[in-house]
């Protein structure tokens, strides 16, 4: 009755909003892409598949496309592997220590990407801390650089995205109980049998949930790989960033851009399904 | 459960590993050489002094500000009222409507950068200041509404009914029962989308022209020609704020509240 009304009159105007400043943007991005481009003319309204097959017919960008995947695959295993293990860590810390790490994780999320990848250039470079590091410790006779490459991109990648997973699996291990850490412990569990068989199965949802905000954060990312791997190591973001403002060939980097879009769209559309058939078998058991 | 020596360790490389980056710019900030190093010849402040010279970083600061700001409450202009709706009612199209309102999370940033360069380009508004604020209000409103709508979400539905026995009317009832209720998500809300908005480099980036760009933006262009002190000085300032600002709503709201269940960001 007058609920639906007043529901309507509420999230109408939001509604269109979105409308106008996102939907209608995104669509004419996608009619951008089918546009065609040159270098005297410009861009030509036609609507043909030209980017498209450019894009899956050049080796070049199936190497860009491939690295964005190896980069977010690297990231995505890397913050699982330290992640996990110190959300447990502070599940088990104990006040006030574990309010002020947490306050460490998280603070780097307010910190601006810039100024955090920043401090990796400083590392990485050539006369950088980890090359007079490695150089003392004589694991290298000769300077070590990291910048403009892979290494250097997921290291930084990694810390950067780090304090989600964190965030994420700690959200799920705070409805665990900690009576059936106990109870193993009471009947002979050791340490990592307790984490393996106990501690991982619950925190496995916030695991899930935390990959994959992990993965389209990194095959996103434009800031970091731009600074660390700069013109000589592109990544989807910063090709589709290229040809738009550099390039000024539009319709290509739209035409990257419409990829990346849906790419990222049917990688987390296609987990959450996979999460909910395996969480559906679980509850079946 | 204590945690044993493997584990504290573990936890003190994590931590070193997470600071690493930020120490070091703090650090080469207060360098006494004209190059990058390590203050290893007592600390300077040259840099700091330097700044003084670049007025265009203070200007960024301040268009950064302004463009946070208005984003922030803009945003919640339109997030208070759907949000409180998706929070109380059950509606067809309730859960989908959500999903709509929560899209922008999952659009990569360069793809939003491209896409709002051709929509205000097409409008003759490309590198205006009213261009970034729009771009800006779609980056931050999930955040603005994830907070209206956690908060709400926990309201008592029976304070309204109340509210309503005794005469109350609609408006009366948003005005002075709903709306003090959830100031608290409210506030959270503008101090995330602030955030958020403030710190937005990669869609930014396609939008600003040389008189609106914001400080990360500026950050980002004067990287990719040279890494010197000076950028180093710049960042360690804003990395100071960060931590200021960080300490503040950790004390009114709790870090954790804000942060933990968040997406993405």
């Amino acid at each position: 009755m007058k609920a639906g009304r007043e529901a309507f009159v509420l999230t109408a105007p939001a509604v269109l909003l979105f409308l106008g400043i996102v939907a209608v943007p995104l669509v004419m991005t996608v009619m951008l892409s089918f546009n065609e481009w040159s270098s005297t003319v410009g861009i030509i309204s036609v609507m043909k598949i030209g980017n498209y097959r450019e894009i899956f017919s050049d080796v070049y960008f199936a190497e860009i496309f491939l690295r964005t995947l190896r980069i977010s695959v690297l990231v995505t295993a890397a913050c699982i592997v330290f992640g996990v293990p110190e959300a447990y860590i502070l599940r088990r810390m104990r006040e006030p220590w574990r309010s002020m790490m947490i306050l460490v994780v998280i603070g780097p999320l307010l910190v601006s990407v810039v100024a955090r990848t920043l401090g990796w250039a400083l590392i990485f470079a050539g006369n950088g801390l980890l090359s007079q590091f490695l150089l003392s410790v004589g694991l290298t006779d000769a300077p070590v650089s990291l910048m403009f490459t892979e290494t250097g991109v997921v290291i930084a990648l990694t810390h950067v995205l780090l304090p989600f997973m964190v965030l994420s699996v700690w959200a799920a291990l705070g409805r665990m109980d900690q009576a059936s850490e106990k109870a193993a412990q009471s009947l002979g569990a050791g340490q990592f049998t307790i984490f393996r068989r106990i501690v991982l199965p619950q925190a496995m949802p916030g695991v899930l949930s935390g990959s994959i905000v992990v993965f389209t954060l990194s095959a996103s990312a434009f800031a970091t790989p731009a600074i660390i791997g700069g013109r000589r190591l592109k990544v989807a973001a910063t090709l589709a960033y290229d040809e738009f403002l550099n390039t000024l060939n539009w319709p290509l980097g739209a035409a990257v851009a419409v990829l990346l879009l849906v790419a990222i769209i049917l990688i987390v559309v296609g987990w959450n399904r996979l999460v909910e058939r395996r969480y559906a078998e679980v509850f079946s058991q | 459960m204590k945690n044993g020596p493997l584990a504290l360790a573990f936890n003190a490389l994590f931590i070193a590993f997470l600071l690493a980056p930020m120490v070091m710019v703090c650090l080469v900030a207060f360098t006494s050489e004209t190059y990058l190093a390590l203050p290893t010849n007592g600390f300077s402040l040259r840099w700091f002094y330097k700044l003084a010279e670049y007025p265009e970083f203070l200007a960024s600061f301040k268009t950064s500000l302004g463009i946070a700001t208005s984003s922030a409450f803009l945003a919640l202009l339109f997030a208070v009222p759907a949000g409180i709706t998706i929070a109380r009612y059950r509606f067809i199209g309730r859960d989908a409507l959500n999903a709509f309102f929560m899209s922008p999370l999952m659009i990569p940033h360069v793809v939003l950068g491209i896409a709002f360069l051709r929509f205000l380009s097409g409008l003759g508004l490309s590198g205006t200041i009213f261009g970034l604020v729009i771009g800006h209000v779609v980056i931050v409103f999930p955040f603005a509404m994830r907070m209206v709508l956690a908060n709400a979400s926990g309201m008592d539905k029976r304070i309204e009914d109340a509210a309503a026995s005794l005469g109350a009317g609609r408006v009366t009832i948003y005005r002075r029962v709903i709306l003090p209720l959830i100031i608290p998500g409210v506030a959270s809300g503008f101090a995330l989308s602030f955030i958020q908005s403030f710190d937005e480099t990669t869609m930014t980036i396609f939008l600003a022209s040389p008189t609106t760009t914001t400080l990360p933006v500026r950050m980002f262009n004067y990287i990719q020609d040279s890494i010197d002190p000076l950028i180093c000085a710049i960042s360690a300032l804003l990395i100071l704020a960060t931590v200021i600002l960080m300490f503040v709503l950790d004390r009114v709201y709790g870090l954790e509240k804000l942060f933990v269940g968040e997406g993405q960001g």
